[in-house]
């Protein structure tokens, strides 16, 4: 069911993106290459090809050159600094955590037979994540007279920072598509989850205010007592592959993923997850009519903003991780369309010109495949892990506490003896039958 | 200039463990009250609850006006509970007055009445929803609500101060096809709020975090004089409808709802099962309504009552409501006091938050079926 604002017009809505598109044509026409080409009278500018020197008008073609900017691409694509920012990087992860935040709200709202985001971007309520981003921006921060400043005007931040560095871990592609590919990237990722209890008790401490206390301390509580079982859960799987390298376990679940075999593992890390990600029904350390909004209650303005962001950036992390270590990471049947080969043996022919296309494609087929099935799994592991929010109420500390503590490290042995029972009966691992 | 500190800081300054909370006026998970609690670790140590920061004096505004006159505002602690607010009023001024009330007109006023619980349970319930961190909870009782309220649109006029319920009757007839139409939607409501019972009353979860919480056993519930759902969530069968019929009450067949385990879970458990019986009784209201007839007794202007005083309760949605009213033969009432329950189940908070865990505070504050401006008065 698609839900439109009522003064919607089609036609409204392309005719402001084409006013939009007019504009920015013409003042690039009018004032930006006129400027260009002013600029450029006035540089000395360099020889090429032996014999001619560079003007203004040849200055445009060589830049709109494929067979220069190709390669310029391929190396911008395959640098670090790319794959820490935008690819597997954090942007990819902020990109994807916008839409997780718009696909629960929409959904939670079919769910409790309401509309949802509605009105602004005029389809759905597209836009409505931009206009909270834009209201957070412009709202003062206010810092609690007796806080702790440093600290407190640096705990979103390192929650953002810890939520990227955890990003850097996962691998996404095969062919090395990861920011960070170590030996022990298991280990890592458990060194960096382990930082997130750290900044919420600072955080909560240094406001120097009850509720945020409270809620600080039962984060810790909440996040340190489900680490054990997290950690316990992965055991299994270390021990059939023999290697806590993230790209490896991805590359041994080329015909079976580990949650055929491991299934009560992949049940426990996923309850645990739920509660360190602090969702719903384990939110107490911001339950809304016990303690206000628990260590959140003195941030405000763009502060909220950035912790909002590195929660749900968090969130696709440990989707993502779940998706590696139990659904196969990127495996799955090849649907992306090859690449045209006629494209890069002939080149493309508009009319009289011929345009040679030389070092295409850019991405090859296999990573496009690869990224295209891990989200798609990545996606359908955080529509579970949002849909608790819309069937359950909150949970107490003790029964929070006692799933922990008890049900779940006691699941999570009970998985490290299939997982052992399968290594020694010679079934799975190293020269198993599988 | 020494000051001397309050009984509660004092506390806190004898014992470092013990942490005040203040809960409300300002906080999301209070009313418009305010609750002293007092934490030593996860544990409630006391609990002071603190009304009165809606205090309107109605009581008092109360004798400036005519009987007449006083209907409006007299409804106001309550809104979305208006008729039944106005129904121990009403029956205390026609036995002043000594009128009766036409048939038609007691029927309509048992409909509306207990359409008015319905809409008042839905918003009880959806604010308990959300207290538990249930959010689905909330919003389907909200939306559901507007069923009713569509309904008693149509019947009295407005959607939520209705002001219905007049000395000698009601304010206006029906609509002509108002039964179908009321038949159709309370069917139609039984049938969702039984959907109620899959997504929340049996939850895992909820029932796990709400049972065995606040346990009011029947004896301190006879003790503390609780009423309503919280007293029949004890185990004492105590329904109004049933033991004083008013009205014609009397000759429906009205079944009141007891559990006997009396936590947290048993009182939010009352109302849903609150509504349903208000189903039946619509529909055998509807059935046995005379169809034509006169819905009110034209009074005298500014009518007078003799030197007496009467004492009339009904079943309100939070329990037990009365009105006594003194009359001095003159248009005005010499003295309306209400007695509320939601005042006389909020005495009964302290004894049930000691000792609870801070968790369970929203659970067993919101389950004691309490609504703070009616307290309040």
């Amino acid at each position: 069911m698609s839900a439109i604002a009522p003064k919607f017009r089609f036609s409204y809505f392309l005719k402001s993106v084409l006013d939009n598109v007019f504009w920015i044509v013409t003042l690039f026409t009018l004032i930006g290459i006129p400027l260009v080409m002013i600029l450029l009278f006035y540089i000395e500018l360099p020889v090429i090809n032996g014999n001619k020197l560079l003007d203004p008008y040849l200055a445009l073609t060589t830049l709109a050159d494929p067979s220069r900017q190709i390669p310029m691409l391929k190396s911008i694509i395959h640098s670090d600094f790319f794959r820490i920012t935008a690819f597997p990087g954090f942007g990819f992860a902020a990109l994807l955590a916008a839409a997780t935040i718009f696909i629960e709200r929409k959904m939670l709202a079919k769910l409790q037979l309401r509309v949802g985001p509605f009105y602004c971007g005029k389809v759905e309520g597209i836009l409505q994540l931009m206009g909270d981003g834009l209201k957070l921006i412009s709202k003062e921060i206010i810092i609690p007279a007796k806080a702790d400043k440093p600290i407190f005007w640096a705990a979103p931040v390192l929650f953002v920072a810890t939520a990227a560095a955890f990003v850097s871990l996962i691998p996404v592609a095969s062919g090395g598509w990861v920011v960070a590919d170590i030996d022990v990237g298991l280990l890592a990722v458990f060194a960096v989850i382990g930082f997130f209890p750290v900044i919420t008790v600072l955080s909560a401490w240094s406001a120097n205010s009850k509720f945020p206390f409270i809620g600080g301390i039962r984060a810790l509580h909440q996040m340190v007592s489900f680490e054990i079982p997290l950690i316990l859960s992965v055991l299994g799987i270390v021990i059939l592959t023999g290697s806590l390298n993230l790209t490896e376990i991805v590359q041994s679940q080329d015909h079976y993923w580990w949650i055929v075999f491991l299934p009560i593992g992949a049940i426990v890390f996923f309850i645990a997850i739920l509660a360190e990600l602090e969702r719903i029904p384990f939110d107490l350390p911001e339950a809304e009519s016990e303690i206000v909004a628990g260590w959140l209650t003195e941030f405000s303005g763009m502060m909220y903003g950035l912790v909002q962001l590195g929660s749900y950036v968090k969130l696709y992390a440990f989707a993502a991780l779940f998706v590696v270590l139990f659904l196969g990471g990127w495996h799955g049947p090849m649907v992306w369309p090859p690449f045209p080969e006629e494209i890069i043996q002939n080149g493309i022919s508009m009319g009289p010109i011929t345009l040679h296309l030389p070092g295409l494609p850019l991405l090859d087929q296999q990573m496009l495949n690869d990224v295209l099935w891990f989200v798609i799994k990545t996606m359908g592991v955080i529509f579970v892990i949002l849909l608790p929010r819309g069937v359950f109420p909150r949970i107490r500390i003790d029964l929070l506490l006692h799933i922990g503590w008890y049900k779940l490290i006691g699941l999570s042995f009970v998985n490290i003896f299939i997982a052992l029972g399968l290594l020694y009966a010679g079934v799975l691992g190293p020269g198993g039958i599988l | 200039m020494t000051t001397q500190l309050p009984p509660g800081l004092q506390l806190e300054k004898l014992n470092e463990r013990i942490m005040t909370l203040n809960v409300g006026p300002q906080h999301p998970g209070s009313g418009h009250m305010r609750l002293i609690i007092k934490v030593d670790g996860d544990y409630i140590v006391s609990c002071d609850p603190d009304p009165g920061y809606v205090h309107r004096g109605e009581e008092k505004m109360a004798e400036y006006r005519n009987y007449i006159q006083n209907i409006p505002h007299l409804e106001r602690p309550v809104i979305h509970d208006s008729c039944n607010v106005l129904y121990p009023y009403c029956l205390g001024v026609e036995e002043l007055l000594g009128v009766e009330v036409p048939e038609r007109a007691q029927y309509l006023r048992v409909i509306a009445s207990e359409l008015n619980r319905c809409v008042y349970i839905q918003y009880w319930l959806a604010i308990y929803g959300i207290f538990l961190g249930h959010s689905t909870m909330f919003m389907w009782p909200a939306g559901d609500r507007e069923l009713l309220i569509d309904l008693l649109e149509k019947m009295t006029g407005a959607r939520v101060t209705h002001a219905y319920f007049v000395p000698g009757g009601i304010r206006n007839d029906v609509p002509a096809n108002f039964e179908d139409m009321c038949l159709k939607r309370v069917n139609y409501f039984e049938k969702r709020i039984k959907e109620y019972a899959a997504i929340f009353y049996d939850n895992p979860i909820l029932i796990s975090r709400t049972s065995g919480a606040g346990v009011l056993s029947r004896d301190d519930a006879i003790r503390l004089g609780t009423t309503g759902s919280t007293l029949r969530a004890s185990g004492v069968d105590f329904d109004l409808r049933k033991k004083e019929p008013y009205d014609v009450y009397g000759e429906l067949d009205v079944h009141s709802n007891v559990l006997k385990e009396g936590d947290s879970y048993a009182r939010s458990k009352i109302p849903w099962l609150d509504m349903l019986e208000s189903c039946n009784i619509i529909r055998q209201a509807l059935q046995k309504m005379p169809k034509s007839g006169s819905v009110r007794v034209k009074l005298k202007p500014n009518p007078k009552g003799g030197n007496d005083e009467v004492y009339k309760r009904v079943e309100s949605g939070r329990g037990s409501l009365g009105c006594y009213i003194v009359s001095r033969s003159k248009p005005e009432p010499y003295r309306v006091k209400m007695s509320v329950g939601s005042f006389r189940n909020l005495i009964c908070m302290p004894y049930l938050l000691k000792g609870e865990k801070l968790g369970n505070m929203p659970a067993v504050y919101w389950s004691l079926n309490y609504w703070p401006v009616e307290a309040d008065r």
